[in-house]
């Protein structure tokens, strides 16, 4: 099993549209089957990135909360 | 037709109407508490992979006035309005609490502090996001804008039977 290329985003301190939008940007420019990873501060973003990957069919394969900063895994399709 | 029948149908039509993926607003207002949601709405659609189309009339076309540009339109009166009522994306007003340019200078401060995005970042964003922005070719004749007035990256002007046509498939509002 090869291991999926992951490209980091920082999002930290950034507010709504602003995660969702540098991510979906981000997103683009991968290749089916890689990985982003997305650090958030915007409490907002929980919902927002939910929403987003149901919405984009992107699956959200994982997203956790330690100290007011997020981190979500997107696989892109 | 049966329940089951009528059910599968509503059922049918539910999930049709979900898949609208198309979002037209007409920007109508041209205060900062009125663009600043619609840049907000437009750039969050684009990243949702929706198709997004802005209609800026009316007051809706001044915050596509160039930053640099300052008195605009051929007449006194058009030259007046200007004059009273700056173009640009840096010179908008609030709807209220704007205590002549005290109000938006604050909210803009409120903004930076908590890394919202201006209403520049967010239009640039747009565009690079591929948000189609028309401005509306009537109201631009009426105030006295030239094409050479707005910024680059629209395109070209129009009328409402264009904004209407891309209405009927799409999720519409107006701001």
């Amino acid at each position: 099993m090869s291991i999926p290329v992951i490209t980091t985003l920082d999002c930290k301190g950034l507010s709504c549209p602003l995660p969702i939008v540098k991510t979906a940007i981000a997103v683009k420019k991968l290749q089916p089957g890689e990985l982003l990873e997305v650090w958030a501060t915007d409490p907002g973003s929980v919902a927002d990135f939910t929403a987003w990957s149901k919405s984009t069919g992107n699956p959200l394969i994982d997203h956790t909360a330690e100290g007011g900063v997020f981190h979500f895994v997107i696989r892109k399709e | 037709m049966t329940d089951t029948q009528q059910l599968e149908t509503a059922l049918a039509e539910g999930q049709a109407k979900q898949k609208t993926n198309k979002l037209v607003i007409f920007t109508w207002g041209g205060d900062l508490d009125k663009v600043w949601p619609t840049l907000i709405l437009a750039t969050s659609a684009a990243a949702m992979g929706m198709e997004i189309i802005v209609f800026f009339t009316f007051w809706g076309l001044f915050p596509l006035v160039r930053n640099d540009v300052r008195l605009t339109g051929d007449n006194w009166m058009q030259k007046l309005l200007s004059a009273m009522h700056r173009g640009g994306t840096q010179h908008l007003k609030l709807s209220q609490l704007n205590f002549a340019g005290a109000g938006p200078a604050m909210m803009r401060k409120l903004a930076a502090d908590h890394k919202v995005a201006s209403p520049q970042e967010l239009l640039e964003l747009a565009q690079e996001m591929g948000v189609r922005l028309i401005p509306c070719q009537m109201t631009m004749d009426l105030l006295g804008l030239k094409r050479e007035d707005l910024i680059d990256g629209l395109e070209e002007p129009a009328g409402a039977a264009t904004a209407l046509a891309e209405a009927q498939d799409a999720i519409t509002l107006f701001i």
